[in-house]
C-alpha cells in the first residue's frame, strides 16, 4: 500500500486540492507540520520510513529545504529533491544553472557594495530590476529608473536588510507586454501554462495579476523542458518573459509551486498530475 | 512529529461541535470544514487566525508573513 506524507507550514488552497486528490485516489497520507519537527540527524525516526514519498509543500523555504536535506540523507524519497529546491530557492544559483545549460535568461550582474552596484546598474542602463536573491511572491522587487532611486534602494538594502540583501542581484529590465508566462513542468512534460497579466510591472498573482490560458507552443515547451532540466527536474513552475529582441527568456523557477489560479484557465488538473508523478516515482523507487 | 492522517485530515470526521473563540475579540468561531494549519478570518473582528487543533478546537492569531515564505 502506498503511503505519502505532505510536509506543510500552512494549509493553503493548493494543499487542500492535493488532499482531495489523495482522498479520491484512496491513497493513505499524513500531513506533517514542519514547525513541529525535531530531527535527530544520526537517528532517523522510524515513522519516516513508512512513507513511500514525502512531498514538500512547506511555505517556509528554509524549513522545507532543511527537512528535504535530512530526509534525503536518511534515504526517504522526497519531491522535489534538496538540490533542485536549493537551486530554485536561490535566484543566483538558478541563473547560474540556466547559463550553464545555455537557457536564455535576462542579463544579470552581481555586486557586493553600493557604489559598485551603481556602476553595474549603469552598465546595463536604466531601468534595471533589483531583487533579493531569496524571496518569493514578488516581494522586495524594485524597478530602478534612475541613479537617485538606485542609490536610495541600495542604501536601504545595506542599512535595513539582513546579510542576504547585501548581495546585489541586478537584472536587466525586460519590457514585457504587461504580462509574463508561468509554465508548469512535471517530470519531462510541460503540462500547461498561463499568462499573468497586470497593469503593474510585477506580474505575480500574489500581487494581483489576472490569469488566462497560454497556449503551449513548441518553442515554449522546449524552453521550459530545458530550464527544468537545468535545475535538476521535478515538479516545477517556470516563469518566462517575452522579450521583443531575444524572444522567450526564463526568469525564475519555483520548486514549491502555487497553482490555484491556473487550473480553471488551463483546464489541467495540476494536483492530480503532481500526485501521479510522485506516486509513479515512489513505486519505481520501491521496485529498485 | 505532529501528523494529521488521512482519516482526520478534514474536520468533517469530528462528531463533537467544532467551536472555539477568537483570541482577539472572543467571538464564537465555527471550525467545521477547516483543516489544522488552515487560515480563517474572525467574522466579527476580521483577525487572521490559524487553526491549531480540531480535537480540542483551538485557533491562534496567524503569524505574519516571514521573509523566507514563498513558493
Amino acid at each position: 500500500m502506498t503511503h505519502i506524507a505532505i510536509l506543510t507550514s500552512r494549509i493553503r488552497v493548493e494543499e487542500k486540492l492535493l488532499i482531495e486528490a489523495l482522498t479520491r485516489c484512496n491513497i493513505t497520507f499524513d500531513i506533517i507540520d514542519d514547525g513541529t519537527l525535531l530531527l535527530d540527524l544520526a537517528q532517523p525516526d522510524a515513522r519516516w520510513h513508512a512513507y513511500n514519498a514525502v512531498l514538500c509543500r512547506s511555505m517556509s523555504q528554509s524549513r522545507g529545504l532543511a527537512v528535504l536535506a535530512v530526509l534525503e540523507h536518511w534515504g526517504i524519497p522526497v519531491f522535489n529533491s534538496a538540490r533542485v529546491t536549493a537551486t530554485c530557492n536561490d535566484k543566483l544559483l538558478t541563473t547560474l544553472a540556466l547559463l550553464h545549460a545555455n537557457v536564455p535568461t535576462p542579463r544579470t550582474l552581481l555586486a557586493f557594495d553600493a557604489p559598485t552596484a551603481v556602476r553595474g546598474i549603469e552598465m546595463l542602463g536604466y531601468p534595471v530590476v533589483l531583487k533579493p536573491i531569496t524571496g518569493s511572491w514578488g516581494r522586495l522587487l524594485a524597478r530602478i529608473n534612475d541613479r537617485d532611486a538606485a542609490e536610495a534602494v541600495l542604501e536601504h538594502q545595506e542599512t535595513l536588510g539582513s546579510y542576504q540583501h547585501h548581495t546585489h542581484y541586478i537584472q536587466q529590465y525586460i519590457n514585457k507586454p504587461q504580462r509574463d508566462i508561468r509554465a508548469f513542468v512535471i517530470g519531462d512534460e510541460t503540462v500547461c501554462a498561463i499568462y499573468r497579466t497586470s497593469e503593474h510591472w510585477v506580474t505575480n498573482t500574489a500581487r494581483g495579476a489576472s490569469t488566462s490560458n497560454c497556449p503551449l507552443t513548441e518553442e515554449l515547451v522546449n524552453l521550459c523542458g530545458r530550464a527544468a532540466h537545468a535545475v535538476g527536474g521535478g515538479i516545477l513552475a517556470i516563469d518566462v518573459l517575452e522579450d521583443a529582441e531575444r524572444g522567450l527568456l526564463v526568469n525564475e523557477i519555483n520548486a514549491t509551486m502555487e497553482f490555484r489560479n491556473s487550473i480553471v484557465p488551463t483546464g489541467v488538473n495540476i494536483p492530480n498530475l503532481m500526485l501521479e508523478y510522485v506516486l509513479r516515482h515512489a513505486r519505481e523507487g520501491a521496485l529498485r | 512529529m505532529d501528523t494529521t492522517n488521512a482519516t482526520n485530515a478534514t474536520s468533517a470526521t469530528f462528531t463533537t461541535p467544532l467551536i472555539t473563540n477568537c483570541p482577539e475579540c472572543d467571538a464564537e468561531l465555527q471550525l467545521q470544514g477547516l483543516l489544522v494549519n488552515e487560515i480563517m478570518y474572525c467574522p466579527d473582528c476580521n483577525a487572521e487566525l490559524e487553526v491549531l487543533s480540531l480535537e480540542q478546537p483551538a485557533v491562534a492569531l496567524a503569524p505574519q508573513v516571514e521573509e523566507d515564505w514563498g513558493e
